[in-house]
């Protein structure tokens, strides 16, 4: 079934807790089973998802001979006491170090991830950060704002009062210092969160996400989807139970949704505002069967002129402040639809 | 029919009118032990929430006399809070008399006065009846005085009861049976019926609860409605007991209701005569006299496509509620709504309530108002109860407010601080004077639109619940109107205007846009809250905009959860009203409708 629904992928992203703690010779038997089973275009795009501090030379060395030509190394920061404050078992200098170790290993196609927002935080102390990993010259970078999710210790601590949040105001800032500075340095801001050095560096399997493309995930809660007719499944989340299930030859699906066409056009319109690209409005029509100038054109004009979206080659992207208010616009199409 | 007798009993608001009634229906037997509790023809929650009688309630007791003689007694238990006397008034025309109850320890209060006087109307024999003797601080002998002197009635002739013990409830019985006389009316003669309530039934259509005058009224028979001709063959005829218990007929003298297949809501009217449509009475009964509303607001939807479900409840409770005035309103934030009047606040609030409740729905209500005299430069006079229907303020050449004589009875105590509260009102203080060593009574003259905001509230509580409360209408007297709007982003609200004296206008227009600040979500721009009379603000507050409004990450995962939470803000958006570009919660609306807090 999954052969038949996704006849050839072209990208691959190991990632989910952190791969690069496994076994060497397991992620590559992993890779090589995976180049087995299905059938990849000549370039994939292959990523591996890797945290300082877990990674050596020699692993390094394997996984680019197995093929992985992409590497994500979660930094988060270049300052001990934020990685500390993060909960993260890395320092600084380890996460210097591990990106000189990729960079040495061949690896050309670097992505970091940073995160901003830390309580206190200044504007001057991220433009740093950024600067630090900037020296080492990613080729992709996706910067996150600090969010608190219900059930990690630092929601907790926050629930506790043990720590304080960074204040609304500051975050916005730091959010649009982060744009301007990035593109500044020749970066594109294609995602929300999401920076590349040009357009064929921007995430070609991430994208998947944001344009409703097919995707298949393996492993515990990986989610899965297919656009004909729109569905959504995703696995069970108890690693034993999924390889018990697996091992029984049974599919580990802990729920399948099959969207309707309002949620369907919902996830469209939100996740396409997240995007540089913005809104494709004559692939909308097509695939609805609609007019979205009809459903939207007013509210479009409205938030055009608000300067929140803007016209670009027959698409309604997003603005920088469109991005910065993506959740309100996005709440606003649907309440059209 | 000599075996009829048709009485309602009347009182001050908790004289002990339903207790007693209690006290008779367990008498005559209609109701088993398990059945039984207190005040149970008080069937509405609002009614038993409240501790209060809202409907009058007909049941019919048969009642064996020692002698052997069976009676049929009609008994109506009436509401005794000034806002439902119109329910009373109906009750009493279809009764020959009224046991009039006076509480022992309270004595005379404003509405025993107001309800004999209603009764007195209507040519009923009275009996007085002077129950919770069993208290400690029932005071007979004061009591006596009182219905000498204030009510002008023999105090032999008063009953002694105690319908919480049930002390003297025989007397009560040989009382009505004594005292009371029969109905008139001849079964013989063309059929001659007076609405004077209904209840529409999903299954059965409206049930109309009536008193046969003349005639008889048989099941299979097809009668008319006199005032709009429309004809319905009966179903069903029939008294009131706990339940509806069916007859073959009901004729001359009687009180029940009769069932016809009635769908359309609006066919059947409170005061309306029924007849036979093949053999007709002459002349219809006269009616009842239209209730006079005093405090007016406009109901809305708070569901956008809510309007016709407002409009058939509205037609469905108005037969329950012949008080109920209303008509098509508009307003820009709020859509189509209804105008409508009420007897006082207490109305209102029931109304509102029975409409959520009885038929589910959700609502916004403007705030009260009363009726003002507007005298214009061209010499007309107009009335106003609408804001939005207040001419344009260089036309106004002077306004005059409803005034009240309100009485208060009272422990000394509390003196001062009545004192206070009715002169922060505007009130003058005409007269007091001691009932005993303690209780105090006292009368002051209060505008209306005073007594509507927050007055009964604020008396209960800073009494802490002794004192009471009665008015009566009593004249229009000069004052200093303006019209206060609330403005979001300089768009006007209209569903916020409000008509004030120019005293309180700064002070709730400040409350206004400060309750608006508290339930105004914050929103991409900032958004300046303003009062204002005409042109000029007199009050002003901001909600200041949001930064941010964004998902950092949102990968695979994430997206089923991301679209659930747009789904649901969805679904909480149809409780949004649109204001210019400001989106207002319907809990702002409510918020700065409610008047309980200051
Ligand atoms: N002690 C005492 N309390 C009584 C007596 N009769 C009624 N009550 C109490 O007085 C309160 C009011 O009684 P209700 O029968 O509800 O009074 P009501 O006149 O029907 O009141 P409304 O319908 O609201 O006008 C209740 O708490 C009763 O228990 C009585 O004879 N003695
Ligand atoms: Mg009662």
């Amino acid at each position: 079934m999954v052969k038949e629904a996704f006849p050839i992928f072209d990208t691959l992203y190991i990632g989910g807790g952190t791969p690069t703690a496994m076994a060497d010779r397991l992620l590559v038997r992993i890779l090589e089973k995976a180049g087995s089973v299905f059938f990849f275009t000549d370039d994939p795009e292959v990523t591996v998802e890797a945290n300082p501090g877990t990674v050596s030379k020699e692993q390094l060395d394997w996984l680019r001979q197995a093929g992985i030509n992409r590497i994500n190394i979660g930094a988060q920061s270049f300052r001990d006491d934020h990685l500390r404050f993060l909960g993260r078992i890395h320092t600084a200098r380890e996460a210097e170090n591990s990106i000189r170790l990729a960079r040495g290993a061949g690896f050309a196609d670097i992505g970091l991830d940073l995160i901003y927002g830390l309580p206190g935080q200044t504007e001057k102390a991220w433009i740093e950060d950024l600067a630090k990993a900037l020296s080492f010259f990613p080729e992709h970078l996706s910067c996150y704002m600090l969010t608190f999710e219900k059930g990690t210790p630092l929601f907790a601590d926050l629930a506790a009062g043990r720590v304080e949040l960074c204040p609304e105001d500051t975050v916005a800032a730091l959010f649009l210092k982060t744009s301007e500075f990035l593109r500044a340095s020749g970066y594109l801001h294609y995602e929300i969160s999401n920076f590349a050095r040009s357009a064929r560096l921007r995430s070609r399997h991430n994208r998947k996400y944001w344009t409703l493309a097919p995707t298949l995930g393996l492993g515990p809660s990986a989610h899965s989807f297919l656009n004909k007719p729109p569905t959504r499944w995703w696995n069970v989340d108890d690693p034993e139970i999924y390889l018990k299930t697996i091992e029984g030859d049974k599919r580990p699906v802990k729920e399948t949704e099959v969207l309707t066409e309002a949620q369907s056009m919902t996830e469209t319109l939100f996740l396409a505002l997240r995007t540089a690209d913005g809104i494709d409005t004559a692939a909308f029509d097509r695939r609805f069967s609609v007019s979205f100038d009809r459903m939207f054109g007013k509210l479009v004009s409205e938030l055009t002129a608000d300067g929140l979206l803007y016209p670009r080659g027959g698409r309604w992207a997003p603005t920088l402040r469109g991005m910065q208010f993506s959740d309100a616009i996005a709440q606003r199409l649907i309440d059209r639809i | 029919m000599n075996n009829i007798r048709n009485f309602s009993i009347i009182a001050h608001i908790d004289h002990g009118k339903s207790t007693l009634s209690d006290r008779l229906i367990q008498a005559a037997d209609v109701i088993s032990e398990r059945q039984f509790h207190d005040q149970v023809l008080d069937t509405m929650d609002i009614e038993r929430e409240r501790g209060i009688t809202i409907k009058s309630q007909t049941i019919c007791l048969p009642w064996k006399t020692k002698d052997g003689r069976t009676y049929f007694l009609n008994l109506i238990d009436t509401p005794g809070h000034v806002d439902f006397s119109y329910e009373v008034s109906r009750a009493l025309a279809s009764c020959e008399g009224a046991l009039l109850l006076i509480d022992a320890s309270q004595g005379v209060e404003a509405q025993t006065l107001a309800n004999l006087y209603l009764a007195l109307e209507h040519d009923l024999e009275i009996i007085p009846v002077i129950n919770k003797i069993d208290l400690p601080s029932a005071d007979i002998e004061r009591v006596k005085g009182q219905i000498a002197e204030d009510l002008g009635l023999d105090p032999e002739t008063a009953l002694l009861v105690s319908a919480k013990e049930g002390i003297g409830i025989d007397t009560v019985f040989e009382a009505i049976i004594n005292r009371l006389p029969p109905p008139k009316g001849d079964p013989e003669a063309p059929l001659k019926g007076l609405i004077f309530d209904s209840h529409y039934d999903a299954f059965r259509g409206t049930v109309v609860h009536f008193r046969v005058f003349d005639g008889t009224l048989r099941a299979g028979e097809t009668i008319r409605f006199m005032s709009n001709r429309a004809a319905y063959k009966v179903e069903e005829v029939g008294y009131f007991q706990l339940e509806r218990i069916p007859q073959k007929q009901l004729s001359a003298g009687h009180v029940g209701y009769l069932i016809a297949g009635i769908k359309t809501v609006s066919d059947t009217r409170s005061g309306d005569t029924i007849t036979h449509r093949d053999r007709p009475c002459e002349k219809p009964m006269p009616g009842f006299k239209e209730a006079k509303p005093v405090v007016f607001s406009s109901i809305y939807p708070v569901a956008s496509d809510g309007y016709e479900d407002l409009a058939a409840a509205l037609e469905k409770l108005k037969l329950n509620d012949a008080s109920l005035i209303y008509e098509k309103d508009t307003s820009a934030a709020l859509g189509f709504g209804f105008r409508c009047g009420f007897l006082g606040l207490l109305h209102l609030e029931v109304v509102q309530e029975r409409l959520e409740r009885e038929y589910d729905l959700s609502l916004i209500l403007t705030a009260p108002s009363v009726r003002y005299r507007l005298h214009l430069s061209d010499g007309s006079i107009v009335v106003v109860d609408n804001p939005t229907m207040y001419p344009d303020p260089k036309d106004i050449i002077g306004a005059e407010e409803p005034f009240i004589r309100s009485t208060i009875y009272t422990p000394e105590r509390y003196m001062g601080a009545i004192m206070q509260l009715c002169l922060e009102r505007r009130g003058i203080n005409k007269t007091y004077q001691y009932l005993t060593s303690d209780r105090l009574e006292m009368v002051f003259d209060l505008p209306l639109a005073e007594v509507i905001y927050d007055f009964y509230d604020r008396l209960k509580s800073i009494t802490q619940g002794y004192g009471s409360f009665d008015y009566e209408l009593l004249d229009y007297r000069d004052t200093d109107l303006v019209k206060v709007d609330i403005l979001l982003n300089g768009e006007r609200v209209d569903a916020l205007s409000m008509l004030v004296h120019r005293e309180k206008a700064e002070q709730r227009a400040r409350r206004a846009c400060e309750k608006l600040r508290e339930e105004i979500p914050r929103q991409m721009f900032k958004i300046a809250i303003q009062g204002a009379i005409g042109g000029k603000v007199i009050a002003r507050t901001t909600v200041s905009a949001f930064r941010k409004d964004v998902t950092a990450k949102c990968y695979g995962g994430d997206v089923t959860r991301k679209r659930k939470l747009l789904e649901k803000q969805k679904k909480g958006k149809k409780r949004m009203k649109m204001v210019g570009k400001v989106q207002v919660p319907q809990s702002a609306f409510l918020s700065v409708l409610r008047t309980d807090s200051e």
